[in-house]
């Protein structure tokens, strides 16, 4: 006779700066199955977990948004090849934390591994899209140029959990922008599951940080923070995007937010560059062009 | 060489590339034999050594070829879009895997400096695939308010200055906008080209999508030959007066013609200029992988007043070129391509001399066999020389003045090229200015010979038409759905 074997349970913890801390308020909530059944604890992410990942953010945008938009396309590259890589296990965890179908579920993670590709595809265009030369009447040199808007808060909504990440999260950081991940606390195990994808991809450390925590205790808290640039959400709760509306008041945040249900399969929006559009700032340049 | 305690030691580069003995022709996803049963050697111009034997197509492994491409085209340009940047994407992952081996054979066959190679080429090759990899399923971005669809089958036909680059800046585009390919190398340099059908094979490129015949100036004619019969649109990068050949050949049989061709192209310095800064631009302008470069800033326009000071700079740097073995990781300057390049160049060098020009070389030795030419410049240069008008391509620099601005933008467009320019000045302003009157494709301020996937370059008037790179490289290898009906030649 053999007895079952135990397994080794994964602690799941915050991704932040590249690395893999409890949260500092030592909170943990339990994490259910779509069977009921409690499958791990999910860290609670504070206020101060909150602050934490803005500073680490902010030190590492500045130097993302300096690399070239190639650099940056083949390490957006190299994601959807980590993610890949962890296809049964997104899928599984799909499976296990919706009730979906194993079909179900891997059309999800298909669909946000090729939508990684498309966005790794997008940093060295969308100059070319969104900026231009302008042909002022006089004799100017005129250009105009997007570039990052700085640290971007992503609030995930908790429908399709991988693919409605990867859909927020790329298109701010394809830009050179540093994306801190509020990601529904049910679907933990499967925000952590993209935290080791990004750690073990190039994407340097800050550039991404997720924290799993309810969106009601922390969105009035990235709403006042003043290194928060812009914030993206999608289908939150009116009063959570109220308060991350508020944060428009606070320090002129671009707040960009799907109200209603977004339909994340749709690639006619999800891959265009206007996704991209509202988390950069237009530069323009003048120059005399005679002496 | 080390006549001096301080000459460098030499840093030859050790990776070798596994080639075999012979190559076919890629023609459907397999190396096959070429039906003409003609095959000639490929040589290293620095040792003239033979490297491999390559097939020679004739006009029925260019047909066989053509109608791969067409047998591979409904399906390739009915993929969706996002699959083939997937297929596009691991291309450009492998040859960055493979850049080392790529930029060593790059070398052997080519002559140029493996710096120039693993630093220049093979990065540029690798980002063209990838930045038009991201193309793919972005095309509807490009082009505003219109649908774009493959054309077809294209005719590619390459220089062999860059090989594997020219291959990159021809197939990648191509490939992204669904077309499928019938690519040619030039005939001194064949190698690298075959090493990219291996990897394309290796990435699960579908058969037939793209197909590389080898050979001579016959098997390109035999490409252009089946314009509007089979070929739906040629590329063509070499000379101007190929090109025209090339454009004569497939007049009225509705085909797409984009052609990058020769150049002469004014490197011009202001007396405000940074000089030192603009001896390194003036020497990587025209001596960069030996002068073979189609935008070589090849005429010099010196602001009167700084002449005598930016010669002698000039001269002391050109001192320091080091000349010879390509796989040398320390050479400035490599092997000429081809015995009959070097007799080209020689013919220049003597009309220079013979028709008054003072002649300057770098006093260095060149190695017993191989292709050699010391890099040149000529002083006291008239516009009507020959080496001022005609393209050498080669490490030949004409040297001329200007007083004003207005002389040397007159002086600089005096020319029936209008590939590239560059100017030196401290003041913006007056580079900006200078950028907006010089007929040229691309100038560069304070910069030279600098290339980039997502940066177009081609040529003004007789240094061809079309772009390559960018998002306006793209028009080269779309059939827009607005557009008007095309005349002739096609079904």
């Amino acid at each position: 006779m053999t007895a079952a074997r135990i397994e080794v349970a994964k602690t799941l913890k915050l991704y932040m700066n590249g690395g893999f801390p409890r949260s500092e308020s030592g909170r943990t909530i339990p994490i259910k199955d779509a069977k009921g059944r409690v499958v791990a604890h999910a860290s609670h992410a504070s206020r101060k977990d909150l602050r934490d990942a803005v500073e680490a953010a902010h030190a590492a945008q500045i130097k993302w948004a300096a690399a070239t938009a190639y650099n940056r396309g083949q390490v957006i590259y190299r994601i959807a090849e980590m993610l890949e890589a962890r296809r049964s296990e997104l899928v599984s965890l799909i499976c296990s934390i919706e009730g979906r179908t194993k079909a179900d579920a891997a059309r999800e993670v298909d669909h946000a591994i090729d939508r990684t590709v498309c966005f790794a595809g997008w940093t060295d265009k969308i100059a070319a899209v969104l900026g231009g030369k302008q042909p002022v009447a006089g004799p100017y040199f005129v250009f105009t140029m997007p570039e990052a808007t700085g640290t971007v808060a992503v609030v995930v909504p908790d429908c399709t959990p991988l693919l409605s990440l990867i859909s927020l999260v790329l298109p701010v950081i394809s830009a050179g922008n540093a994306a801190i991940v509020i990601a529904p606390m049910t679907n933990a195990p499967l925000a952590l599951a993209v935290g080791e994808a990004l750690a073990t991809s190039d994407v340097p450390a800050g550039v991404v940080n997720i924290l799993t925590g309810p969106r009601t205790e922390l969105c009035p808290w990235i709403a006042s923070h003043r290194d928060i640039a812009a914030i993206s959400g999608a289908f939150l709760a009116q009063a959570d995007a109220k308060s991350l509306e508020i944060g428009c008041a606070e320090n002129l945040k671009r707040v960009h937010m799907h109200h209603d249900a977004p339909d994340f399969d749709d690639d006619a929006f999800w891959h265009s560059p206007f996704a991209i559009a509202p988390f950069v700032e237009l530069k323009t340049v003048w120059h005399p062009s005679a002496l | 060489m080390n006549q001096t305690p301080f000459a460098y030691a030499p840093a030859p580069e050790s990776v070798r590339p596994v080639l075999k003995p012979a190559y076919g022709l890629f023609i459907g996803g397999k190396f096959v034999e070429p039906r003409s049963g003609k095959s000639f050697k490929t040589i290293n111009p620095a040792t003239e050594e033979s490297i491999a034997m390559v097939a020679d197509a004739g006009a029925e492994d260019v047909a066989r070829a053509v109608a791969a491409a067409r047998k591979a085209l409904p399906a390739w340009s009915k993929t969706k879009p996002a699959e083939r940047a997937k297929l596009l994407f691991r291309v450009a992952r492998r040859i960055q895997e493979r850049s080392r081996e790529l930029a060593v054979l790059e070398s052997m066959n080519g002559g140029k400096p493996i710096r120039e190679s693993r630093d220049e080429d093979l990065p540029l090759v690798a980002q063209h695939f990838f930045h038009h990899a991201g193309w793919c399923d972005k095309l509807m971005y490009a082009f505003a308010g219109a649908t774009a669809h493959p054309i077809g089958v294209c005719g590619q036909i390459i220089p062999w200055n860059f090989p594997l680059m020219m291959a990159a800046w021809k197939l990648a585009p191509a490939l992204a906008c669904g077309n499928t390919c019938v690519l040619k190398p030039a005939e001194t340099t064949p190698l690298t080209a075959l090493m990219l059908g291996e990897i394309l094979q290796e990435c699960g490129l579908p058969d037939g999508v793209v197909n590389i015949v080898t050979g001579g100036p016959d098997a390109g004619r035999a490409i252009t030959a089946l314009a509007g019969r089979g070929v739906d649109k040629i590329a063509f990068t070499g000379s101007t007066e190929v090109g025209k050949a090339i454009a004569k050949s497939v007049a009225g049989t509705g085909t797409k013609l984009t052609l990058e061709l020769g150049g002469k192209s004014p490197n011009i310095v202001f007396a405000d200029a940074a000089l030192d800064q603009a001896v390194e631009g003036v020497v990587s302008g025209i001596w960069f992988n030996q002068g073979h470069v189609c935008c070589a800033g090849s005429r010099l326009f010196l602001e009167e007043s700084i002449h005598d000071d930016f010669i002698e700079r000039l001269k002391a740097r050109m001192k320091m070129l080091r000349v010879g073995d390509p796989l040398d990781k320390n050479t400035d300057v490599g092997a000429i391509n081809s015995k009959s390049q070097l007799e080209v160049i020689n013919r220049f060098v003597s009309a220079g001399s013979a028709e008054g020009a003072q002649k300057f070389e770098v006093s260095c030795d060149l190695p017993k066999k191989g292709f050699w030419c010391r890099p040149a410049l000529f002083t006291g240069v008239q516009p009507s020389h020959t080496i001022a008008r005609e393209e050498i391509f080669g490490p030949v620099l004409s040297v001329m003045t200007f007083r004003t601005p207005e002389e040397a933008v007159q002086r600089a467009n005096n020319t029936t090229y209008g590939l590239s320019a560059g100017v030196w000045t401290e003041k913006a302003a007056r580079a900006l200015e200078m950028s907006n009157r010089l007929s040229a494709g691309v100038v560069w301020l304070n910069t030279f010979n600098r290339f980039d996937a997502t940066a177009p370059f081609g040529g003004y008037r007789e240094s061809g038409f079309g772009r390559e790179g960018g998002r306006q490289g793209l028009m080269s290898y779309v059939k827009l759905a607005n557009a008007k009906k095309k005349t002739g030649g096609k079904r």
